[in-house]
């Protein structure tokens, strides 16, 4: 996998993560979706759920209410009302 | 002249106050760290948040057009949000947020407009009820919240919003104080309703490459819950702006006082000690000329 997608998760009161990954999964507010590098622009609202990021071998997993998530040509933001690092 | 009793006893008690304005000097130092922390570490949500609105806003225009965004049509009716400190004790602060709403109250009053007053804040509220007794509408205390989270910011979004919803309010604007560095912070009017976008914080360069948007659910859905919440965002951190904005004006407020406390304590010491030597000259001389007369 060449391209990395830019992907930042903010939270309220400060910036959860941001960097460059493979895949991230979200929870839209009509049904799960995955972004990759290269997705066509897309915007949407977020359910309460779980939001996996995948980097190489390494996952990570943020609990997230609520929010909204912002598909552009230069990456994905997720803003989030609450992210809890799940680990 | 006051006794050499009563000048130890001033100095004793400006050295005590010295104390007291440099222990909060330190105890603002700190909080200030922490303050500007949490300030900078909310401004990435707000701004993304303004490209996401702003991005949105571009595609929907006229009729479609959400009301807190578009405006009801009419800017007779203002309600004025002045958010300051809760405390006191740091120079001009709050007065210089009030100073700057008070300006713009009057002048909209002079235009005619309705105007009403949200405060937010102790130390907003006296000198703004003493000028504007029955423009009051309500007022806000935060000084139990320990920290400043979005649930502070809620209650006071939902009220702007539901005042405006009822169409009690055509135009809102939130008075605070922007944090410009330790030595400057700003007194700074933001219009919350209708919400105003600033062009250049969309996203430069969102080259869509000729592919649309989609959005999930439809756009006008999406700015709907987004505009509320906005709003909150923006009470959140024009709150934690002012935060670090207190801490920064109470740190030289209280360092100002220590230092006069010190020059203050040095031209005591130095009139104590003149007095106390005058004195003891004049016991010597008398005790020479008593010598002398023998």
């Amino acid at each position: 996998m060449a391209e990395k997608l830019h992907f930042s998760l903010v939270a309220p009161e400060r910036e959860v993560f941001s960097g460059e990954v493979d895949r991230v999964d979200a929870p839209g507010a009509e049904g799960d979706f995955g972004v990759l590098a290269g997705h066509a622009p897309f915007m949407t609202a977020l359910r309460e759920g779980k939001v996996t990021v995948v980097n190489g071998a390494e996952t990570r997993v943020y609990d997230v209410q609520g929010g909204f998530a912002d598909v552009t040509a230069s990456g994905l933001i997720i803003l989030a009302e609450q992210v809890v690092d799940a680990a | 002249m006051a006794s050499l009793k009563e000048m130890r006893n001033r100095i004793s008690s400006v050295k005590a106050t010295q104390k007291i304005t440099k222990a909060m000097q330190m105890v603002a130092a700190a909080k200030l760290r922490r303050s500007q922390d949490a300030a900078q570490n909310a401004r990435p949500y707000a701004e993304r948040m303004a490209s996401v609105i702003a991005n949105l806003a571009a595609g929907v225009t006229g009729d479609g057009a959400p009301r807190l965004l578009a405006g009801t049509g009419s800017d007779q009716r203002h309600l004025v949000i002045v958010a300051a400190a809760d405390r006191g004790l740091a120079g001009g602060f709050s007065s210089s947020i009030v100073r700057a709403a008070r300006e713009r109250i009057g002048t909209l009053i002079a235009q005619g407009k309705d105007v009403r007053i949200i405060t937010i804040g102790k130390k907003t509220l006296p000198p703004l009820r003493r000028l504007f007794p029955d423009r009051i509408l309500q007022s806000f205390d935060l000084s139990a919240e320990r920290q400043l989270t979005l649930s502070v910011a809620q209650p006071i979004a939902e009220q702007i919003i539901r005042l405006y919803e009822e169409g009690e309010t055509d135009v809102v604007t939130l008075f605070y104080s922007r944090f410009q560095s330790v030595v400057t912070q700003i007194p700074t009017a933001q219009q919350l309703i209708p919400a105003q976008l600033d062009a250049s914080s969309a996203s430069p360069a969102v080259d869509l490459g000729g592919a649309a948007y989609e959005y999930e659910p439809d756009e006008e859905a999406i700015l709907e819950t987004l505009l509320p919440r906005n709003i909150t965002v923006q009470i959140l951190s024009a709150l934690l702006e002012n935060m670090a904005g207190f801490y920064a004006s109470q740190m030289s407020a209280m360092d100002n006082a220590t230092r006069n406390a010190g020059d203050m304590i040095s031209a005591l010491t130095i009139q104590y000690n003149r007095t106390r030597q005058a004195q003891i000259t004049k016991e010597l001389i008398e005790i020479i000329s008593g010598a002398e007369a023998l």
